[in-house]
């Protein structure tokens, strides 16, 4: 106990910034991670690759190495200045965008044939097809495996201490300075992420309830 | 058991293996940064001592079983404890009184094994057993003695800044306002800067995970000033003496200590022991002068605390 309340304003600020981190990146990754899938599942080829290549990179790509470059070889290109908290969020948008486009497009995947084709049929487009009636099929089907993805995003938040973010994941080495147990320390940031977990899991339960589809 | 004695048995035989096949290498350094120095300033050899017994320290039971000490080190402080790229050995001021310390209490300095421990981990290190004793810019302070013990100090450091050599307005701690600081994470330097507000108004601290990183962002400009204990900043100006200096103006006391597992008052009396006679018969200043002097700046002796 003591562990936490001598050190609550290390606990605060790092929870503050995890959760600014986690909803920014969140927001971020949800929607480019659907523009993705779309990519991947359009009619034209060029897209297409575009979206393979992007998520083949991302996907396979360490999550360390993309802040070290959004971190330390970004800026020697000078295109423009940003600070570690912008380089943070960008390098985790981008890494959880291929995820999420991967759940969407299994997503998609659940949504039969037939759906398009009627949609083909009464003339709507492409556009119009995936936005009114795939997707929002796909939506129900992916809440699980998107809500692991977002799971796994708040708790990649922690390598951004490495990257001069003081979250979370920070507290560990700034208690061990102050001369506090690094275990019990631990084990309240770790107690925080539960925390912060928990509301996630219930979110994915009451969803799955409302919108389960009978097949 | 058998297996593992076979394993060291192995690991043994090939160390020795590499070791005949370095002797005869012609341009043998002696230690890792011996480039420059005109041969005045040698490291000490260290006399092994025979027979030593620690009346009732567990730690040192343990280490005589082992057969040899496992010791917490840095690996990458220029100067103090790094580990040579290119060679594989240990070598700096820190890693010099582990091996003195080693050698009296009558082990081979060669048969140590290093164990690279992140400042972060150092308590853990020594709660859990996984090394005998930590030698690397550990400095002593209460609150850390209720969770280990300290044998020392064998060195008092000082927070400094290191700068760009051409950097004039940089002249201390009180002209750090709007400049951009850089630290390790979460480290005491850090954690100063910002609750005396150093760097405020307009400024930025910048915390990475290693000093290498934040001397790597000086070079490029990216920040104003690297921020630690003097012993370390001096490594690196000494490494680069034509990119940077250390500006000089010590602005806190850092005493670095061995670190020891708690309750082992009889080892650390011990290692007391074992410095005091080094400060005194002159062992300590030439390992100063072999490693760290070679900045070109001089050391004040420590005075060793019993308590």
């Amino acid at each position: 106990m003591d562990v936490l309340f001598d050190n609550l304003d290390l606990y605060g600020p790092g929870f503050l910034t995890t959760i600014e981190l986690f909803a920014l990146a969140a927001v971020g990754s949800l929607i480019l991670g659907t523009i993705l899938a779309m990519l991947r599942v359009s009619p034209v080829p060029v897209l297409r690759a575009g979206g393979t290549t992007y998520v083949t990179l991302f996907r396979n790509t360490p999550l360390t190495l993309i802040f070290f470059f959004f971190a330390f070889a970004f800026p020697l290109l000078k295109i423009v200045q940003i600070d570690f908290f912008v380089s943070a969020v960008v390098a985790l948008t981008l890494y959880t965008s291929a995820f999420v486009c991967e759940v969407v497009r299994s997503g998609i995947n659940t949504v039969p044939v037939g759906q398009a084709e009627a949609g083909r049929a009464i003339g709507l487009t492409f556009g119009q097809i995936l936005a009114s009636i795939v997707l929002p099929q796909a939506t129900r089907s992916v809440v699980p495996p998107m809500v692991s993805t977002m799971i796994a995003l708040i708790k990649n938040t922690t390598i951004a201490s490495g990257f001069s973010v003081v979250e979370a994941g920070a507290i560990q080495s700034y208690l061990s300075e102050r001369g506090y147990s690094v275990m019990i320390g631990l084990l309240w940031v770790a107690l925080g992420f539960v925390i912060l977990v928990i509301p996630m899991t219930l979110l994915q339960r009451s969803l799955e309830k409302r919108w389960s589809v009978a097949r | 058991m058998r297996i593992r004695t076979l394993a060291a048995g192995l690991m043994v035989g090939a160390l020795a293996l590499t070791a005949c096949g370095k002797e005869g290498s012609p341009a043998d350094p002696g230690n890792g940064n011996g480039e420059g120095d005109g041969g005045g300033t040698q490291l000490p050899t260290y006399e092994v001592a025979q027979d030593v017994t620690v009346e009732g320290s567990p730690t040192f039971d343990k280490i005589k079983a082992a057969g040899q000490p496992t010791i917490g080190v840095k690996q990458d402080q220029p100067g103090l404890g790094e580990k040579d790229a290119t060679t594989g050995e240990y070598n700096g001021f820190d890693i010099e009184i582990a091996k003195l310390i080693t050698a009296k209490l009558g082990f081979e300095p060669d048969s140590i094994e290093y164990k690279p421990v992140p400042s972060a981990g150092r308590e853990q290190a020594l709660i859990n057993g996984d090394v005998h004793y930590y030698v690397g810019t550990y400095t002593i302070n209460d609150k850390r003695k209720e969770q280990v013990s300290f044998a020392g100090p064998y060195f008092v450091a000082g927070q400094d800044l290191l700068v760009a050599k051409d950097n004039t307005d940089i002249t201390g701690p009180d002209a750090l306002s709007g400049k951009k600081v850089c630290s390790v994470s979460g480290s005491t330097p850090i954690q100063r800067v910002r609750e005396e507000g150093m760097v405020e108004p307009g400024g930025e601290i910048v915390e990475l995970q290693t000093y290498s990183q934040c001397v790597e962002q000086l070079a490029q400009g990216r920040v104003d000033a690297v921020t630690t204990d003097d012993a370390i900043l001096k490594g690196y100006a000494a490494q680069e003496p034509d990119t940077f200096r250390v500006v000089g103006e010590t602005f806190s006391d850092e005493p670095y200590g061995v670190g020891l597992p708690k309750e082992d008052k009889a080892l650390r009396d011990k290692v007391n022991d074992i410095l005091e006679q080094a400060l005194e018969d002159g062992t300590w200043q030439q390992i100063y002068d072999a490693t760290l002097g070679k900045s070109g700046s001089t050391a004040e002796k420590p005075t060793i605390d019993r308590y």
